[in-house]
């Protein structure tokens, strides 16, 4: 039986409005982002496809839409790359799962602010319509990337999309900030101050580091990114000039003078590449939870993983610089932003030694959580390999502009991040729904989504070294690319069966919250602290208890228990490694 | 097998309810209370003090990347098209140093204020069990409304810099004029809107301290976290001003 104290329990909030919409309790908050995130990655996948048709049928003229135009098509690309980024990646591992699950897991009966935590979904809430606000006003979204380059971001004339539509993407992205801002201060406070007692930081599930280090991330992030979001908006609406030369537009000198574009480019990366962090962490965590849970056996190095963790953390703040090659740097810059990056690839060695090591000689169970932890696994090592050639300049340079770049980034930061959030799905669905959801549709689903994104990434580092640019609207009319047509035909038709395979994984989620086999408390035999209580669980997460934790969060395959695991609130006695 | 820990009873903790803050379970057990799961206003006020420090390192990290813009922005040469040439453009421009020198005043006293107010809440707080008991008298007190000083001194210090707006642009130092008064409007802006803030804090710890007669300690919470704000607000006005003058 587990330890736990008894505390006064609690009435739920009754209402529809207090308990479903603006409710306070840190799981039905979780679930919001949830499923803010799941509309955001539909609205971004049609987007890419959208794209991905245009690449290989440029004349093609699509239903509601027609034919796309190449500043339609930058539009396509900006508002995919921000919403994924954003409203996905950011939003559904940190938001959602570290919501549903932080608190729980250290034993806390919400998080240290409700009322913070209720206002950071909504201002998120808020921040998406802001961005999607942008592809109906005149002009439509911006064309300047997700990454908002000036001089392009920061002239209203500089291009359909770059009045209104850009204000409001800048816009967007400010309230993003201030959102993610408040949701960092919370986790972080949460984690530091209201872990159940014999919860120290090291007895610690690695799923509660990677979110509480996502948070230090984003604490320090997303402040530069909003003083340089303020910059911009003050160069484009204000007429100052901090990121502005003298340019002249469609033949026009303009009124600005002597700022420089790099200085937005230092400012963004700065906060962009904590961000690369920021949505894989929360995958590492995740992934390290489900690979020790269903090999059966504890966390290969869990201290290591703990300070890999934070190494990556710490390096990311040092290597903003290594996206900035081709923009124009000092090579000594280059050259210490180039040995910096490389370093990272220690600890993430680190890591990769220790999911492996976890899974060597486990007794594996290969339920879908496990298929998509696996799948992180394969993801991270394939994307993470292309990241020492792009950290040196003299290969950065020829590959930079190519879609060297593009597969690289959405094999490591795109789909491993995505394949994180899969696997929290199907591992915490139980315990979020009390149901399970269907093994054989995702299996199904699994091996579609591994093997077409694969399909889909793997060639875009052929395409990139055989010299096809990345952002053109169009290069079928290109002769030195005619040789790529097929390629990236087979590049689109993979992405049409992958895309649609992501319907049987919203099948399966929806039927299952309705129809699927009911869950037990416990169904996988994990030990932390969030299979000690009631699925779903109640209000103040314990039912009138708190847990005491007297064990670490990976104790599987222990000698001489009566079960193969032992969970945190075990009694202290119970054996152990 | 069942090993239950001591059963405990504990007052409301609050959870569910509007701006409650969890109840603390102990951090651990690595120094902290632990597991007693008791209302403890020293814990909510620990848990409070640790939230604004979080919340003021992001407000750092916003002026952090002001002023690395701001060095990087005054280091740039500018192409002159006429001259055919590179030279600098930073031109400093006329700030009226003596408003803000006022408004630097105003702005230290009500953190005096704002201290005092601190300080205050902290005795009561301190002497409300004793004055509970029947027969105690703690004599004379004097109640001087330092909370209130404090808000009008807040909003005095906006007054000013408002005038101060005012100047610049009857003068037409214009936000655009040059990359000097971008930065100068900037900063102060920027600080402003903080400012406001926390004057809004000030004023929403009064009125829910007043109307919905909240326990002294709960007072205590409120004014204390929004003291330690102010005071770095302060601070950050003091920053600027210094940012600004060495950069002239």
């Amino acid at each position: 039986m587990a330890t736990s104290e008894v505390v006064h329990a609690h009435a739920a909030p009754q209402g529809f409005i207090r308990k479903y919409i603006f409710s306070l309790d840190h799981k039905v908050i979780g679930l919001q982002y949830f499923f803010l995130a799941l509309t955001a990655v539909w609205v971004g996948m049609i987007l890419s496809l959208l794209m991905r048709i245009h690449l290989i049928w440029p004349g093609a003229n699509i239903p509601l839409i027609g034919h796309i135009q190449p500043e339609t098509y930058l539009s396509l690309l900006t508002m995919h790359g921000t919403i994924m980024v954003f409203f996905v990646l950011t939003t559904a591992p940190q938001g959602g799962f570290g919501n549903y699950f932080l608190p729980i897991q250290i034993g806390a009966p919400d998080m240290a602010f409700p009322v913070l935590n209720m206002l950071s979904f909504w201002t998120t809430f808020v921040a998406f319509v802001v961005m999607l606000a942008a592809f109906f006003v005149t002009g439509g979204a911006p064309l300047h990337g997700w990454t908002g380059y000036p001089p392009l971001s920061a002239i209203q004339s500089s291009g359909p999309g770059e009045g209104l539509g850009a204000d409001l993407w800048i816009t967007s992205i400010a309230i993003f900030c201030a959102a993610s801002l408040m949701g960092a201060l919370n986790f972080i406070t949460t984690t530091l101050d209201l872990r159940a007692k014999g919860m120290t930081l090291f007895r610690m599930p690695l799923t509660v580091w990677s979110w509480f280090i996502t948070a230090i991330l984003g604490l320090l992030a997303f402040g530069v990114l909003l003083s340089a979001g303020i910059l911009l908006l003050m160069d484009r609406n204000l007429g100052t000039s901090f990121f502005l030369p003298t340019i002249v537009v469609n033949g026009q000198l303009m009124g600005h003078k002597g700022g420089s574009p790099l200085l937005w480019q230092h400012l963004f990366w700065f906060f962009g590449h904590p961000e690369v962090y920021i949505a894989i962490l929360p995958g590492m965590g995740v992934a390290s939870q489900v690979l020790s849970t269903f090999s059966r056996k504890p966390i290969f190095g869990y201290r290591a993983m703990v300070y890999a963790m934070l190494a990556i953390g710490f390096l990311g703040f040092m290597v903003w610089g290594h996206h900035m090659f081709m923009s124009g740097m000092s090579p000594y810059s280059a050259f210490a932003f180039s040995l910096l990056t490389m370093g990272i690839g220690v600890p993430s060695a680190i890591k990769t030694f220790n999911w492996l090591g976890t899974i060597h000689k486990g007794r594996v169970r290969f339920y879908t959580p496990m298929l998509f932890a696996v799948g992180f696994v394969s993801l991270f090592v394939s994307g993470g390999l292309s990241g020492p050639f792009l950290a040196q300049p003299t290969l950065d340079i020829p590959l930079h502009d190519t879609a060297f770049v593009v597969g690289h980034f959405h094999l490591i930061m795109g789909v491993a991040a995505i394949f994180g959030i899969f696997a929290a799905t199907y591992y915490w669905f139980p315990k979020m729904f009390g149901r399970m959801m269907n093994e054989n549709m995702g299996k199904i689903h699994f091996w579609f989504t591994f093997i077409g994104t694969y399909c889909i990434f793997m060639p875009m580092h052929y395409l990139g070294m055989a010299g096809q640019p990345r952002r053109y609207s169009q290069f079928t009319e290109v002769a030195y690319l005619h040789h790529l047509i097929p390629l990236n035909r087979f590049l689109t038709y993979a992405a049409i069966v992958t895309i649609s395979a992501q319907l049987v994984f919203v099948i399966n989620l929806f039927w299952s919250m309705f129809k699927g086999q009911k869950a037990t408390d416990n169904p996988w035999e994990a030990t932390t602290l969030e299979w000690t209580t009631a699925t779903p669980p109640p209000h103040d997460n314990f039912g009138g208890h708190t847990p005491v934790v007297n064990h670490g969060p990976y104790e599987y395959g222990v000698p001489g228990a009566a079960r193969d695991f032992v969970m945190q609130t075990d009694p202290a006695g119970s054996p152990a490694h | 097998m069942s090993t239950l820990a001591p059963k405990l009873a504990v007052k409301d903790p609050r959870i569910g309810e509007g701006g409650g803050t969890p109840p603390s379970f102990g951090g651990g057990g690595g120094g902290n209370s632990g597991g007693s799961g008791a209302f403890d206003y020293g814990e909510r006020l620990r848990r409070a003090r640790l939230g604004l420090v979080l919340g003021l390192t992001a407000v750092i990290m916003l002026f952090v990347g002001f002023t690395s813009a701001l060095l990087v922005r005054k280091g740039l040469p500018s192409f002159d098209a006429q001259t055919n040439t590179y030279s600098r453009d930073w031109v400093t421009v006329y700030l009226p140093w003596t408003l803000l020198v006022i408004n630097t005043a105003v702005l230290l006293i009500s953190s005096v204020t704002m201290e005092l107010a601190r300080r205050a809440i902290i005795r009561k707080a301190a002497l409300a069990p004793v004055k509970s008991i029947p027969g105690v008298s703690l004599g004379e007190e004097t109640n001087f409304p330092w909370l209130g000083s404090t808000v009008v001194l807040g909003l005095g210090f906006l007054v000013g810099q408002f005038l101060v707006y005012h100047i610049l642009q009857e003068r037409h130092i214009f936000v655009n004029r040059g990359p000097s008064s971008s930065f100068a409007y900037l900063l102060f802006g920027t600080h402003a809107v903080h400012l406001a803030g926390g004057v809004i804090a000030l004023m929403y710890a009064a009125c829910t301290s007043w109307l919905l007669h909240k326990p002294v300690e709960a007072q205590r919470i409120a004014i204390d976290v929004t003291a330690w704000y102010w005071h770095f607000m302060a601070l950050l006005w003091m920053y600027i001003m210094v940012l600004l003058v060495l950069v002239r």
